[in-house]
């Protein structure tokens, strides 16, 4: 990568703010501890001091109100970016999000349109209980009007979110709380991933993990345990659900032949399922053995250390379901 | 709040809107009895003088966003009634392309952002596009229409402090019109459900500058939005106008009912008022009063009244005339717009 330095994801995305911010007035990061407290996860650290209190903005805990001052701002012609402070609290923003940021474009033949990121924390790990650990992507990924956007690396984050405030859509931009504080290579300057694109993040012959934010790095994981047992995986990372690159997800398998599809929100009607059925669609012919879903249980994530790690897989668990799965002993 | 009397040019000017906005619905009631569209709808019959007078006190640049009872906000602002009827009837020369309906509609060319069908969702986005304006240093303002019923949503109370809090220049214009409404024992859904016995109590506990305004007298509405727009324009921050109106009977909550036809020359022939309908229209009737009015001030003569009428009532049929001749959106373009 040039001008690449290693540094965290948190510090990506706010490398993407910051940049952004200073490119266009229009950009303004709106949201509840933003401001000089710099994020509840030191997220937006540094960008009131830069901003000012005009262009960096706390507000009241009213998530539905504030949501929708940011939604008519952005039809008035600012680029707002709003935080809600837990995945979790999401839901109440899900009127304004659902009836309205989504359904502007459509509604006004394209006459307004939303440009605007909605970006928060989710992920299950930090002992947070059933109420600030959930990753409730999929019920945005459901509603047409709504790109999704879940980046597994800081490069992948800076770029997406450069991206995202860019968009004339409305982004739902999903950012894994325990992948704060991972590290890898970001270019030093402009970096622009397009919404929409999949990457393989490790090539192999022999079966198809398909993982999304968090859940890429338990599969790379897996992935190193299974080589030592000589299986090849590939790791092959959506970046964005909606829009979903089902091109380079579908050639994957097709090289393949094997899927295994690992998401961090609940299993039942999740992002798992839909990917497994868009693959059994579009590459049934292929396919030599059923293509299987892991997901989080379906369960409230609970909060005591000896059991909240049981709600989502991990390399092992992941490398032996991919094992079994080659071996036909399902 | 000083009331002074209307010259004789915004008095007309507001009058010829309440006109354009009467006969349009007189239309889409008349369209719907005649099956050209079959949604549900919202007549704004009995609430022209509170939306004309406030849209006469705002600028072209000044922003909207409106409740369901949407179609004279929008016609009162001067969208284009083929346009709007067009709309109404999901047709691809709408102000939307069939996209949005009667529930939906929005118009950039008169600075109408949205309609918002989830009640009170246009305090929040109206309160957004002054925080729009604030930020960019513009003199313009927002304006959110909602009826009494926003009241009881969370989001607008939350509006109304950030509003309140950010001293946005946005005008919260309530019309209320509860009264008259048909109760539950007439078969009808309750309107206001809510413990406070004035409903400017509630932004008014956030410092909002609150007024209440007889809803049917143009003087009123228009000395009270036109203060709340130089509050506004001056920094002073977000402004309430409570407006009452007594609801026409014909509005029943989903589906209005013929109830009254509007001839002018009842404003000043009582003897031809008869019906069910007569205390409703010789009492409360914004149009009747307001062409009254304007002739008792001696500022037009019933002739000339006889002729804006007939000049609405002309622009109106020729609108729906349009509205009706138009295609339905081609099947092919159903997925467009779904993104920018």
């Amino acid at each position: 990568m040039p001008n690449a330095r290693n540094i965290t994801y948190r510090s990506a995305v706010l490398e993407a703010l910051a940049g952004e911010m200073r490119r266009d007035q229009n950009v303004i990061l709106i949201g509840e501890d933003v401001g000089a407290a710099g994020g509840v996860f030191k997220q937006t650290d540094g960008l009131h001091a830069e901003f000012g209190e005009e262009r960096v903005i706390d507000t009241p805990i009213s998530e539905a109100g504030a949501f929708g001052l940011a939604i008519g701002a952005a039809m008035a012609g600012q680029r707002p970016v709003f935080e809600v402070m837990f995945g979790d609290f999401i839901t109440l923003v899900m009127d304004q999000l659902v009836n309205q940021a989504a359904k502007v474009n459509y509604m006004s033949a394209g006459q307004f349109s939303v440009p605007l990121v909605l970006r928060t924390a989710v992920g299950i790990g930090a002992n947070l209980g059933p109420q600030h650990s959930q990753s409730l992507h999929a019920w945005t990924a459901h509603i047409p009007g709504l790109k999704v956007v879940m980046p597994s690396t800081p490069a992948d984050a800076k770029g997406l979110m450069t991206a995202a405030i860019r968009d004339d859509n409305p982004v739902v931009f999903f950012e894994d709380r325990m992948l704060y504080n991972v590290s890898g290579e970001v270019p030093q300057f402009e970096h622009v991933v397009p919404i929409g694109s999949a990457e393989v993040k490790r090539p192999g012959r022999d079966v198809s993990i398909i993982a999304t934010s968090r859940m890429v790095h338990i599969a790379l994981a897996a992935a190193e345990l299974l080589a030592h047992e000589n299986v090849s995986v590939e790791v092959v990372d959506p970046r964005s659900l909606v829009p979903l690159d089902i091109d380079t997800l579908v050639a994957s398998v097709k090289k393949t032949s094997r899927a295994v599809v690992v998401d961090g929100g609940y299993r039942q009607y999740g992002v798992t399922g839909e990917i497994a059925a868009t693959i059994a669609e579009e590459a049934f012919d292929w396919l030599d053995a059923p293509i299987m879903r892991v997901g989080g249980a379906n369960v409230p994530i609970p909060f005591s250390k000896s059991i909240e790690p049981l709600m989502l897989p991990d390399a092992a668990k992941l490398a032996a379901i991919v094992a079994q799965l080659l071996h036909g002993t399902r | 709040m000083k009331v002074s009397p209307l010259d004789r040019k915004t008095s007309l000017s507001i009058f010829d809107r309440m006109l354009m906005m009467r006969y349009f619905e007189e239309a889409v009631l008349r369209l719907h009895q005649e099956r050209q569209f079959a949604s549900h709808f919202h007549l704004y019959i009995g609430q022209e003088a509170t939306g004309a007078a406030v849209l006469e006190a705002l600028g072209d640049k000044d922003l909207i966003c409106t409740t369901h009872r949407n179609h004279g906000h929008l016609i009162g602002r001067g969208s284009d009634p083929g346009q709007t009827m067009a709309e109404i009837l999901g047709r691809s020369s709408g102000l939307n392309r069939g996209r949005g309906g009667t529930l939906h509609a929005s118009d950039p060319s008169r600075g109408f952002l949205s309609t918002s069908a989830i009640v009170g969702g246009c305090a929040g986005l109206a309160t957004g596009a002054a925080f729009g304006i604030k930020t960019k240093r513009e003199s313009n303002v927002a304006v959110g229409f909602f009826g009494d019923g926003s009241l009881e949503e969370g989001l607008v109370i939350e509006s109304f402090n950030i509003a309140a809090l950010w001293k946005l220049p946005v005008i919260y214009v309530c019309e209320n019109n509860s009264a008259g409404a048909m109760g539950p024992q007439q078969g009808g859904y309750p309107t206001a459900i809510t413990a406070t016995d004035s409903f400017t109590r509630l932004p008014a506990a956030y410092g909002i500058h609150c007024v209440k305004v007889d809803g049917a007298d143009i003087a009123a509405v228009y000395a009270a939005a036109t203060e709340a727009t130089q509050r506004c324009r001056a920094g002073q921050g977000p402004a309430f106008i409570e407006a009452f109106t007594v609801r026409w009977p014909g509005s029943s909550p989903l589906w209005p009912e013929p109830a009254t036809v509007t001839d002018l020359n009842e404003a000043w022939d009582p003897a031809r008022l008869k019906g069910p309908h007569v205390a409703w229209l010789r009492d409360h009737d914004p149009l009747l009063r307001t062409a009254r009015d304007i002739v008792a001030h001696g500022y037009v003569s019933q002739d000339e009244v006889m002729a804006h009428d007939k000049d609405a009532r002309a622009r109106v049929e020729a609108g729906a005339a349009f509205a009706i001749e138009s295609p339905m959106p081609l099947s092919e373009t159903a997925h467009e717009h779904v993104f920018a």
